[in-house]
């Protein structure tokens, strides 16, 4: 199944090759100018005054002593608004600047323009603020389920509620026909993207009093959707160009400098450049939601699931953001990739007073996955099945129903996944080489060193769901310069690093047989290509390039044939020529064009999707699914709780590939994400006041941390999307995780509920209130069944001292 | 800010006392973080990188005279014989690059409990050489850190070297991070026997106030143990261990609770004392080549 083995070489350049990117060397070399180093003649520096509470009211705010700082050009309060107070990607409930109230901490409160960053940031701390400090709402069952919790929003706390039913779980009869129940509640940690290029944007007033903002961004067109009304302005006179952007994982979908700089220039009318530092990042941005998940599963004795119950409660903190879509996608991706005749599912979303949660890689399936997979494992352990049997005794194949009652219409090849998976060689069990826990520490050598094997299975689904209608654009010129055949595309797409931009000229070289092509900078000027979100560029932009390719080829067809040229059906483009499909020369493009340039725009969409019903979640509301499986070797010093992971192996779908280098950076990357989410990531809050904003304290994975990763891509074509490619980014990001946990679990023989997963999770079991027993007895189980998996218990510290 | 940069020792002295606000500042590993997360903004800054003798090491009568701006990069490549505990904490400071810059002086300096040199200058009985216009003198380590962030040097003083004693005994330094390299000690410790005076040091990192010595343990260890194998029955190395934890006095925090780091303790302080017995037993019965 491997392209490498089965596909002819690509010709250079074009879709299968890997092709460098066009920023690499400047990256490496640091020459690459990312948003944070834009700058203009005549520029100022924004700063932003954010509220060092949870929750208060406001009082009074008095700007008269950073005014009166020289070198202060303005100080806007939310009453400096030019339009809409409030904005937001799917809920208009985020204040541009907190209104008489702030609900988090770090929520922007005034911001200022000064002629250099520190008398912009001096002045913005001494802006006098007089709060009227509140009681914050920081634990979401209670802002959900306790009718006496103050309510975050008028509205109340709660942003959506999604029930899946299906079958008929609630049935006791249905209950029965299970050998083994399992009830165990698990924790999520709230994760960060930790992008390394920070919040950063320019903006420039207009003559005609609109604004321009270069910005490191996700999505162009849902900046600018937001920004103009909130500047009043319509929405011609925004235009949002791409700056440099250093990382964005969901991070950079919500707004950040955006609406403040354009405020700051057009007051001033001079250009005004934000950039937040690493501490105000952690305050700039949305993160991943933390979430608690309590789930039961059904199994007969042979191990095939009978029913799945859970209730998954997403801490959305403040703001809404995208919270309504990660309830749907933990919802109707709550049972996993499992075959389930019986679920029940509630996903919540609440607002808090906790730091606003939202869009990061995985998007509300990573924190399902979590929790499933490790029910999975504790079945496993309790009708001593291997795990990765009684996986494949529930996986889904191509024409499962999943628990939304969506028939999976393409390729889902769990089965040949789990056989590469199992193929590839373990780790040698003692490599005197290898770092063990503790790493660089000296904490032991081979002491209360224990080893451990896990797997994850994660399932994703790819573009946006629900019915969004999430086109994309591009427009593709072809013309002869200098005798050569050159393409340009254009996109409004955002290259956030992932490599959209080197894919764009792979498909412009395949589709037009040409070598040159440019890529221009991508632009609100040209239209939406959606966002750079969902494991989505290469499929609806992908899609959209080739559209527009194929939209240019036709149309040079047509002309030849105008001229004359007999052009087949099966012509092709290739090297400055028309060809037919066996590659005899018809034309030369030249002569065909005649110094023509060939234009075309097209929208490419993917099928539509339908709603999630309101009370039973039925609808057939995703795109496409995308699956990745991990094994995870860990060694743990189960005395002091330290974690080596020793050895990755990943095997994935990807149905196509097109470039293999950008896809194994993906697979990487996804990985040592859904690490870091193991055994490292957690913003930890308390009272809804960050503990960690800094990379000294928010850590995460080294080189010496994330370990060699085996590797095997399987291409099982989507017959539905471009090249048949199915999204890659995300789903490595699910499995690692869970994968992990298990490895961990099996090392130490904990039940370990909660990742980040941290040394006295491991070290001192009993000692913390997020390690329950290891499970709490449904009222059908024996308690046999429900033992807690076997494994050696934590040593004593004698049995390792002999000295 | 000013920004002073003396040529020479001298100089740096007079500058210091003329300015007892400036900041000290040699490979700027912790002031560099200050200044650019703006949590601090010193009137002056007092850069030593020109002074090249605080750069140098000597050996002076079985005691290391350590310049207060050796890098540990060169702690590690030049003194791990010497100063081992020293050296195998240095291994753990930061990443290659922070190693390139940063100095025990400034660990020193910033007195901060997580310092990572400082349990195994505590554990091997070093001494800070410090002064100023006014004269030179010495602080033994143990009364060299009084508070939290805060040491014993005067406002006009700074660190010139450091003196350490050249190993007479096995040492160790062990270090607790929840990531496996560049990362803050959640708790560290380090061990260093004496055979010639029979003496036993320790020093705790991350786990207190300020970095600590836990003398019941060192006393109790040179009692019970047997001098001439480096053993000690196992419920001796369980309460040696249970002493180190107990002089600890850690809090809760971000990296890890005071239970956790009590109980870290313990481990490493008994997994400490069996490596220094393995190591005796290597040098007792060498490996044929």
């Amino acid at each position: 199944m491997d392209a490498g083995s089965r596909t002819p070489q690509p010709r250079p350049g074009t879709i299968g090759d890997s092709p460098p990117r066009p920023d690499a060397t400047a990256k490496v070399l640091g020459t690459f100018p990312y948003a944070s180093d834009l700058t203009a003649e005549g520029m100022l520096c924004g700063a932003t005054l954010r509220s060092p509470h949870p929750r208060a009211l406001i009082k009074r705010v008095d700007v008269a002593p950073a005014l009166a700082l020289p070198g202060v050009r303005a100080v806007l309060t939310h009453q400096d608004v030019p339009g809409r107070k409030h904005y937001g990607l799917i809920v208009r409930d985020c204040p541009v600047l907190a209104v008489d109230q702030v609900r988090y901490q770090g929520e922007p409160v005034a911001v200022v323009a000064a002629d250099d960053a520190g008398t912009a940031r001096r002045a913005a701390g001494a802006i006098v603020v007089e709060y009227e400090v509140l009681p914050p709402v920081t634990d979401p069952r209670g802002a959900l389920f306790d009718p006496d919790s103050p309510r975050v929003h008028p509205g109340g706390n709660l942003v959506r509620h999604q029930p899946i039913r299906r079958g008929r779980p609630d049935d006791p009869a249905v209950r029965a026909q299970a050998a083994v129940h399992i009830t165990r509640e698990y924790q999520v940690g709230m994760q960060d993207q930790a992008f390394l290029g920070p919040e950063a944007g320019l903006a420039y007033p207009l003559p005609d009093g609109g604004v321009h903002l270069h910005v490191a961004t996700q999505w162009l067109h849902a900046d600018r959707e937001q920004v103009a009304p909130c500047l009043g302005l319509p929405e011609e006179k925004v235009h949002v160009t791409l700056a440099g952007v250093g990382g964005a994982f969901g991070g950079r979908e919500d707004l950040s400098v955006q609406i403040h700089a354009a405020m700051l220039a057009l007051r001033t009318g001079r250009p005004v450049r934000m950039v937040y530092d690493r501490r105000e990042s952690f305050f700039g941005h949305v993160h991943r939601h933390p979430a608690v998940l309590r789930y039961t599963h059904g199994a007969r004795g042979d191990g095939r699931l009978v029913y799945v119950i859970a209730e998954i409660l997403l801490d959305g903190g403040a703001y809404a953001s995208t919270t309504e879509a990660v309830v749907g996608n933990a919802s109707s991706l709550g049972a996993g990739p499992y075959e389930v005749e019986h679920v029940a599912i509630d996903a919540y979303g609440a607002y808090t007073n906790n730091p606003p949660c939202g869009a990061m890689r995985g998007f509300g399936a990573v924190q399902a996955c979590f929790a499933y997979e490790a029910q999975m494992d504790a079945l496993a352990a309790a009708l001593g099945i291997h795990p990765l049997d009684l996986r494949a005794r529930n996986a889904v194949k191509q024409g499962s129903t999943i628990a939304t009652g969506q028939v999976i219409d393409s390729p889902a090849p769990l089965a040949a996944m789990f056989g590469e998976l199992r193929a590839m060689p373990l780790p040698p069990e003692h490599d005197p080489a290898a770092l063990p826990p503790g790493g660089y520490g000296n904490t032991t050598h081979g002491e209360g060193v224990r080893r451990g094997v896990g797997y994850g299975v994660g399932i994703k689904n790819i573009c946006y769901s629900e019915g969004f209608d999430d086109y994309s654009t591009a427009r593709v010129r072809l013309a002869v310069e200098h005798g050569e055949p050159v393409a340009a595309v254009r996109t409004a797409a955002a290259e956030v690093g992932q490599g959209l931009v080197t894919v764009q000229g792979q498909i412009a070289r395949t589709e037009l047989g040409v070598e040159q092509v440019s890529v221009e900078p991508a632009d609100t000027r040209a239209g939406s290509s959606g966002s750079s979100s969902a494991s989505r560029q290469s499929y609806m932009t992908g899609g959209a390039v080739k559209a527009a390719c194929e939209a240019v080829r036709d149309q040079v067809f047509e002309l030849a044939r105008e001229r004359g040229i007999a052009v087949p059906r099966d012509a092709a483009l290739l090297g400055g020529k028309l060809v037919s499909a066996r590659g005899e020369p018809l034309a030369d493009l030249a002569a065909v064009l005649g110094g023509r340039v060939v234009e075309q725009t097209r929208e490419y969409r993917h099928r539509p999707t339908g709603p999630l019903d309101r009370l039973t979640g039925q609808g057939g509301s995703h795109v496409q699914f995308a699956f990745a499986v991990h094994r995870a070797v860990v060694d743990v010093d189960v005395e002091l709780g330290l974690i080596k992971v020793v050895r990755l192996d990943v095997v994935q779908d990807v149905g196509r590939i097109l470039n293999r280098l950008a896809l194994e950076g993906q697979i990487q990357g996804g990985t040592a994400q859904g690490l870091g989410l193991a055994v490292l990531e957690e913003i930890v809050t308390d009272g809804g006041k960050v503990r960690n904003p800094s990379f000294t304290d928010y850590l995460i994975p080294t080189i010496l941390d994330m370990p060699p990763l085996g590797m095997r891509i399987l291409q099982h074509p989507d017959p539905a999307s471009p090249y048949g490619l199915r999204g890659a980014g995300e789903p490595p990001t699910l499995s690692s995780t869970p994968a992990i946990a298990a490895a961990v679990r099996a090392a130490t023989g904990l039940a370990l509920t909660r990742v980040p997963i941290r040394p006295e999770h491991i070290a001192l079991p009993g000692e913390r209130p997020g390690n329950p027993p290891p499970e709490s007895a449904s009222p059908q189980s024996a308690s046999p069944e429900n033992a807690a998996p076997p494994g050696p218990a934590p040593l004593s510290q004698e049995a390792n001292t002999d000295a | 800010m000013e920004f002073f940069a003396p040529a020479s020792w001298a100089e740096a002295l007079e500058t210091k006392a003329a300015r007892p606000d400036a900041v000290p500042i040699a490979g700027g590993t912790d002031v560099m973080v200050e200044l650019n997360f703006d949590l601090r903004r010193p009137s002056a800054l007092l850069d030593l990188g020109r002074i090249s003798e605080l750069k140098e090491w000597d050996v002076v009568g079985g005691t290391v005279h350590l310049g207060a701006a050796v890098p540990y990069a060169r702690i590690i490549r030049d003194l791990a014989d010497r100063l081992p505990a020293l050296a195998m904490a240095a291994r753990t400071v930061g990443s290659p690059q922070i190693r390139n810059r940063a100095t025990v002086g400034g660990n020193l300096g910033t007195a901060s409990p997580a310092g990572d040199a400082h349990p195994a200058l505590l554990a091997t009985g070093a001494v800070v050489e410090a002064e100023s216009f006014r004269g030179l003198r010495q602080i033994p380590i143990g009364g060299f850190f009084t508070g939290v962030k805060s040491c014993a040097l005067a406002p006009d003083e700074l660190i010139r070297a450091v003196l350490i004693p050249t190993a007479a005994g096995p040492q160790q330094f062990a270090k607790v991070g929840s990531r496996n390299a560049m990362v803050i000690a959640v708790c560290s410790f380090a061990l260093a026997l004496d055979l010639d005076r029979r003496t036993v040091g320790t020093g705790i990192g991350s786990a207190g106030p300020t970095p600590l010595a836990a003398r019941g343990a060192e006393r109790f260890l040179a009692g019970a143990l047997d001098w001439g194998t480096l053993s000690v029955p196992v419920s001796a190395a369980r309460r040696f261990g249970e002493l180190v934890a107990d002089a600890a006095n850690p809090i809760d925090d971000v990296r890890g609770t005071a239970a956790y780091r009590r109980h870290a303790l313990a481990v490493l302080a008994t997994r400490a004392l069996r490596w220094i017995r393995t190591a005796a037993d290597q040098d007792r019965e060498p490996v044929p080549a």
